[in-house]
């Protein structure tokens, strides 16, 4: 046998075992450090904001994480508003899109619904349509909103027969106000001039 | 001093200009009575007080006006005797503007103290030893006495240690931001009260040392406390620390540190290192408190800053209008106005001066634009770290700008945001005069309204989970009455099959059986019936004794189940019903009539005439009652109502038998009647209701009382309503069958 | 709307950026004044015309990012970029050079990342490493001879102001020569230490005036650092790890260049204690800072020793500031009330 044959057969063979080893060694790495994640749907419903609004066109968040999962758009959450779809595309690794307007507008302020209660007539049908069980109430017994549990989903308004739901802003107040971010000097002056806030150096 | 006490020293710190002497000048005054005093009822961490007082009532000075709302809220007394003329929403001092419940007072001027007296002198002990720590917080506690440093914690909240062994109490002189100089005058002219309240304070906790930290810029004051400790004879368990100048050492964790050396643990407190530590302000409130009965209705403010002629101390009755006072030490308005409330490091600028001086008001500061120059543009970051020298949190100030600038919230949290005490030294060093810590505060809200905001979505999805679930076995449930229902009924049509065929020769055979399951049918409704009014009369006695109320939910529940059989059941009569109705009809055409045809004249008749009778006792009964005098009345004629009704269906059903079989459209409208009655029915079951709630809130008292006989009357008038059109549907009924006879 | 509201803190230390920027430059002064008095007026006609195309050059890109002009001029962060390559550059450098180094660092390396604060990389020795790679003839042979070993007075004013911007470098040619970092690496191995001292570049002189004008930048940092403008970490790790390395490889003087000029020779000082120590691109925490300092030390000494560049203050420090982010991420100190430190990034969920 010729070197040249020789050399041939010592390099496939050094090759071969290389593969081996590192399929070895990849094979039990992926044994070894497996990573028990979320599945993809649990991961995106954490991300929804759980209104259980179904603005998506899905009965609730779950749903439609499960849609998403399954392909669909990941802008049709108006409550969670572009800061959700963000950060959906973050998680799935695509583009971020513009909120699809078809399924509503994302709310400035955080609102939850509010029963006028003399006007209540106790049809109950808030509460069969309430997602999350956020009105207390019996037939023909006045209901009131659980605030702290309401998602100001608006699904109760429509129902209402005699239009007594109002959403209302849900206000600051001292324990909950926060400072916002300074509106910082050097990025937002495009002349020369000073604010008023500011003073010569 | 008689310890030795060896000094530590915290990470970086500033020296900014003290300017403390300005105020030191005059001495502690007093300031007059404001026109209206203006009572935050939050002034502390924790609930809100909980109001005891309405508008128009007269108060006494050191009443409690209102009541602490929970284990880590606070009580509230009034400064002085007057009226309270409004219990509103008010502006707060707050960096947020925002308005909060208050409570007005107008001063009467007679300034008429509620009686009050020691707690030793309360309880008839003549040493403080003898009171049970536990009553001491307690009495602190009722006295409404929360840090006077800056964020007001309840003081009886942290003297309740439970299990820790507590071994130093640290009372805090330091006063360490600038021009603030309350605790410097207090311990000055009142160490006595600073020290005795140590001594209550070490009682309480059981520490076997009290440790008073002062800086070294305020030596009248230590000499003061040093005096103080020889008259009360405590030089062995109290020692006057004496620690350098820096800003922040009066923050609390920094303090620990100087004087033990010891690091209070991230998000833990300091009794986890056997420590409590309090203001030398609280210790005095606390002295005032035990010994003298007074609750915390005044403190020591600091009027300072270059816009006021005549900077002083004063103690000034919690409530007082800032405009009040500053006027009182003659305030010159500047260009560009400030007041801030707190010192220049970590106070908070008023948005307006009718604010009231609460509880933790230690300084009030108007500055002169030259004096405190409002904070210049901010340039960019270079990433110098002067910030990091200067933090006396050991964190990367530096850093955490970026990350909350950027947002990047995850990261500021692991660069431990939340360890940042605001203590403002890293914007003080920064060269690009960046406001960082507001960038923090920042940064720290929206990760808390983060926080919330994930809780209660978490909250939400479990219970929506939770519905859709409820919904889905509910859903199940239907399904399987439903199939049982119906597999029932393709029995019962089988059998019906199998007897038709085998009773062909013999058809009139069919029908009594039908009939006999159908008594049986209304036999089992009326027990459902009955047990359904026991349910009920159960209920509504466990809703009027207190002592049953635990089981209301069961009773509603058995009564919900009981509803649905009726309806089940009656749901079933009117089957079967409709199925005998179309044999026995053309039973009648042949002119056959049988005993057990329930719609046989002679039954019918029967029917017609028991119903009467039992309209005439109704309507004796009602006699009787009226007579009596007895508030059955209403139900009784209620109840006769219904009786006519039923006397008046079983006269026209009777009728119509005789008249024969009616025409197929009286059948219709018979079918209508039917539905009708059972709504008339439904009906009436509402008003009795209606009223049974409603003779139940009037023989308690309940103010719904008024609403429930709006809703009787509403539910009658309904019934009235329902009455008249049965009769109306009737009456033709009545024309045809007359004509068709 | 009445008061004014703002969040604390209220008052504010006297620093700023500017002065900040100003003391730097004030820093540098000895350093310049010894270089002008050992290499003649190059160094400090460079330094000039350096810091006049610096301040240019961010004026105009300011122009057309429409930011305020006076407004960031003011923060003398130009200046100190300008001034810090025009002591970096060789004193006989065309103007070109120098030109072409400024402008590129100014408007490439701190501009285009937006400016002041946001350059991950050091914008002088951006410069000073595009004109080293672009034109090494002139970077290597434009160094002035020290008058200790030309042995003569220093070139005139006016025939240096030829030289930098006529071209006519032929007036420079008994005044220049390469530096003694550089003529010893390359002699070096063929001769013996003293073989190589006797050469004409060094007349005798291992260090030939260097060593004075490195001995006025570490006065000069010394004033930072009582200053406070820059911290301790970064020049002692750096000149520490440059000792260590010199004494563990180059101990045989007859092999390699020696510890003394490999400390007091070249941009060493200069780069210790003004360049290194840039905040915007070096690392930020303290053990980082040390971390950062003993690696720009190690590459120093690696790329004079084994590298083909002479002098290697501008690589390493661009090396290591690429590593910065990553440094700053896994040395973060201990907070109070922390057991230890919380290091790395954030886990996710």
């Amino acid at each position: 046998m010729s070197a040249a044959l020789w050399t041939i057969v010592i390099a496939v063979g050094v090759l071969a075992v290389l593969a081996i080893l590192f399929g070895a060694l990849l094979g039990f790495a992926a044994v070894r450090f497996k990573v028990e994640g979320n599945p993809v749907v649990d991961q995106i419903n954490n991300l929804l904001p759980q209104t259980q609004c179904g603005q998506c066109g899905y009965p609730g968040c779950k749903p439609y994480a499960e849609a998403i999962a399954g392909g669909d758009k990941i802008n049709k959450c108006p409550p969670g508003g572009e800061s959700t779809i963000q950060a959906l595309a973050d998680l799935l690794g695509v583009e971020p899109e513009p909120l699809d307007a078809e399924h509503g507008a994302e709310k400035d302020v955080p609102t939850v619904a509010f029963i006028r209660e003399e006007e209540c007539i106790g049809c109950t049908k808030c509460i069969q349509a309430c997602p999350v069980d956020a009105i207390l109430g019996a037939a023909k017994q006045m209901h009131t909103v659980i605030a702290d549990e309401c998602t100001g989903c608006d699904l109760c308004v429509e129902p209402c027969p005699v239009d007594c739901i109002d959403m209302i802003p849900l206000s600051k107040d001292t324990t909950t106000w926060y400072w916002q971010a300074p509106t910082s000097g050097v990025e937002l002056i495009a002349t020369d001039r000073r604010p008023l806030t500011g003073d010569a150096a | 001093m008689t310890n030795m006490i060896r000094l530590h020293t915290f990470h970086g710190g500033i020296h900014p200009a003290e300017n403390k002497h300005q105020s030191t000048i005059r001495p502690l005054g007093r300031a007059p009575l404001p026109a209206q005093l203006i009572l935050p009822l939050d002034q502390h961490i924790g609930a809100p007080a909980r109001p005891l007082v309405a508008a128009g009532d007269h108060v006494l000075k050191g009443q409690m006006i209102a009541d602490a709302d929970g284990f880590v809220s606070a009580p509230l007394h009034a400064p002085t005797s007057g009226t309270v003329t409004a219990i509103e929403t008010r502006p707060v001092p707050h960096a947020s503007g925002l308005e909060e419940p208050c409570i007005v007072i107008e001063p009467d001027g007679r300034d008429e103290w509620l009686e009050h007296q020691g707690l030793a002198a309360q309880l008839g002990v003549d040493d403080l030893r003898d009171i049970e720590p536990r009553q001491l917080t307690a009495h602190i506690r009722n006295c409404g006495i929360t840090g006077m440093g800056g964020a007001g914690f309840p003081t009886a909240v942290k003297l309740s240690t439970g299990q820790q062994q507590i071994d130093t109490l640290i009372l805090n002189g330091a006063e360490c931001e600038p021009y603030i100089t309350a605790d410097d005058m207090l311990m000055r002219e009142r160490a006595g009260d600073v020290v005795r309240g140590a001594q209550i304070l070490l009682h309480i906790v059981g520490a076997r040392r009290c440790l008073i930290g002062v800086e070294d810029n305020k030596p009248e004051a230590i000499a003061a406390l040093n005096q103080a400790l020889v008259n009360l004879n405590e030089q062995h368990h109290i020692d006057v620390v004496t620690i350098p100048t820096k800003y922040p050492s009066g923050g609390e964790k920094q303090l620990i540190r100087i004087l033990t050396g010891e690091e209070v643990p991230s998000g833990g407190i300091p009794a986890s290192l056997g420590i409590v530590c309090q203001n030398v302000g609280t210790a005095a409130a606390v002295c005032r408190a035990v010994d003298h009965g007074e609750p915390l209705i005044s403190r020591i403010t600091t009027l300072t800053g270059d816009a006021l002629q005549q900077p002083q101390n004063l103690e000034v009755l919690i409530g007082t209008p800032v405009s009040h006072l500053l006027q009182l030490a003659g305030y010159q308005p500047q260009k560009k106005e400030r007041v801030i409330m707190g010192g220049p490091m970590m106070g908070f600028a008023l948005p307006q001066l009718e604010l009231p001086v609460i509880k933790t008001s230690n300084c009030l500061l108007a500055p002169t634009d030259q004096e405190l120059p409002p904070n210049d543009i901010a340039m960019a970051c270079i990433r110098c770290g002067m910030c990091a020298e200067a933090c006396p949190a050991e964190l990367l100030p530096q850093q955490l700008y970026w990350f909350s600038k950027s947002q990047e919230f995850d990261k500021a949290e692991q660069h431990n945001i939340f360890d940042c005490i605001e203590c403002g030294a890293c914007s003080y060093v920064c060269p690009s005069h960046i406001p960082l810590v507001q960038y923090y505060r920042f940064a720290k809200g929206a990760i808390r309204e983060e926080r919330a905001a994930q809780a209660k979505a978490e909250r939400a999805r479990l219970r929506f989970e939770e519905r859709q679930a409820r919904k889905e076995r509910e859903e199940a449930e239907k399904e399987a009455r439903r199939k049982a229902r119906a597999e029932a009924a393709e029995k019962a049509q089988q059998e019906k099959k199998a007897a038709a065929a085998a009773d062909a020769a013999t058809p009139a055979a069919g029908s009594p059986p039908d009939s006999e399951a159908l008594e049986k049918l209304q036999k089992k409704l009326d027990a459902a019936q009955t047990a359904k009014t026991r349910t009920q009369e159960k209920l509504a006695a466990a809703r009027a004794d207190d002592s049953l109320t635990d089981k209301v939910p069961a009773l509603e529940a058995a009564l919900v189940k009981t509803q649905d059989k009726i309806k089940e059941l009656a749901q079933e009569i009117a089957a079967a019903k409709k199925a005998a109705k179309a044999a026995p009809s053309a039973e009648a055409a042949a002119g056959a009539s049988d005993k057990g045809d329930p719609n046989s004249p002679e039954r019918l008749k029967r029917k017609w005439e028991t119903a009467l009778a039992r309209l005439e006792t109704a309507q004796k009964r009602l006699e009787q009652a009226k007579a009596d005098g007895s508030d059955t009345v209403t139900a009784l004629q209620d109840g006769i109502a219904k009786q006519q009704l039923r006397v008046d269906e079983a006269r026209s059903a009777y009728d119509a038998a005789i008249n024969g079989t009616a025409p197929a459209s009286t059948t219709v409208s018979a079918e209508e009647i039917e539905a009708l009655q059972k709504k008339i029915l439904a009906q009436q079951d509402r008003v009795r209701k209606m009223q049974e709630r409603y003779d139940m809130a009037r023989a308690e008292g309940l103010d719904t009382v008024d609403a429930l006989a709006g809703g009787v009357k509403k539910q009658q008038d309904k019934l009235q309503q329902l009455q008249q059109e049965l009769a109306a549907a009737q009456n033709p009924l009545a024309t045809t069958d007359n004509e068709a006879s | 709307m009445g008061l004014l509201t703002l969040s604390s803190p209220h008052t504010h230390g006297p620093n700023s950026t500017s002065k900040v920027m100003a003391n730097v430059v004030l820093a540098t002064l000895p350093g310049l004044a010894v270089m002008t008095w050992f290499f003649g007026w190059g160094s400090l006609i460079n330094v000039l015309f350096a810091s006049l195309v610096a301040l240019a050059s961010e004026a105009a890109v300011l122009l057309i990012r429409k930011r305020p002009v006076s407004f960031f001029l003011k923060d003398n962060s130009a200046l100190v970029t300008g001034v810090l390559l025009g002591l970096a550059l060789p004193p006989f450098a065309p103007f070109w050079v120098t030109l072409v180094a400024t402008a590129f660092a100014v408007v490439f390396s701190k501009q285009m990342y937006g400016g002041i604060g946001n350059n991950p990389f050091n914008p002088a020795m951006v410069g000073y490493a595009l004109v080293l790679v672009s034109f090494p003839v002139q970077m290597t042979t434009a160094w002035a001879l020290s008058t200790q070993m030309s042995g003569s007075s220093i070139l005139g004013f006016g025939d240096t102001l030829q030289v930098i911007f006529a071209g006519h470098s032929t007036l420079a040619d008994a005044y220049s020569g390469a530096t003694p970092l550089d003529a010893y690496k390359h002699l070096i191995g063929k001769n013996t230490a003293d073989t190589v001292l006797a050469e004409a570049t060094f007349n005798g002189w291992l260090n030939g005036g260097w060593e004075w004008v490195n001995m006025a930048f570490l006065a000069g940092g010394l004033y930072l650092l009582a200053r406070r403008i820059i911290t301790w970490q970064i020049p002692l790790a750096m000149l520490l790890s440059l000792s260590l390395c010199s004494l563990i490889f180059g101990w045989d003087e007859d092999m390699y260049t020696p510890l003394s000029l490999h400390l007091l020779s070249g941009a060493t000082m200069l780069g210790a204690f003004f360049i290194a120590t840039d905040p915007v691109s070096a690392s930020t925490t303290p053990t980082g800072k040390l971390i950062y300092g003993a690696g720009t030390g190690i590459l120093l000494y690696v790329i004079r020793t084994w590298g083909s560049y002479p002098d290697a203050v501008a690589f390493s420090v661009l090396l290591m500031n690429f590593a910065a982010p990553f440094i700053d991420a896994y040395t973060q100190p201990r907070s109070y009330g922390h057991q230890k430190a919380r290091r790395g990034l954030p886990e996710k969920n």
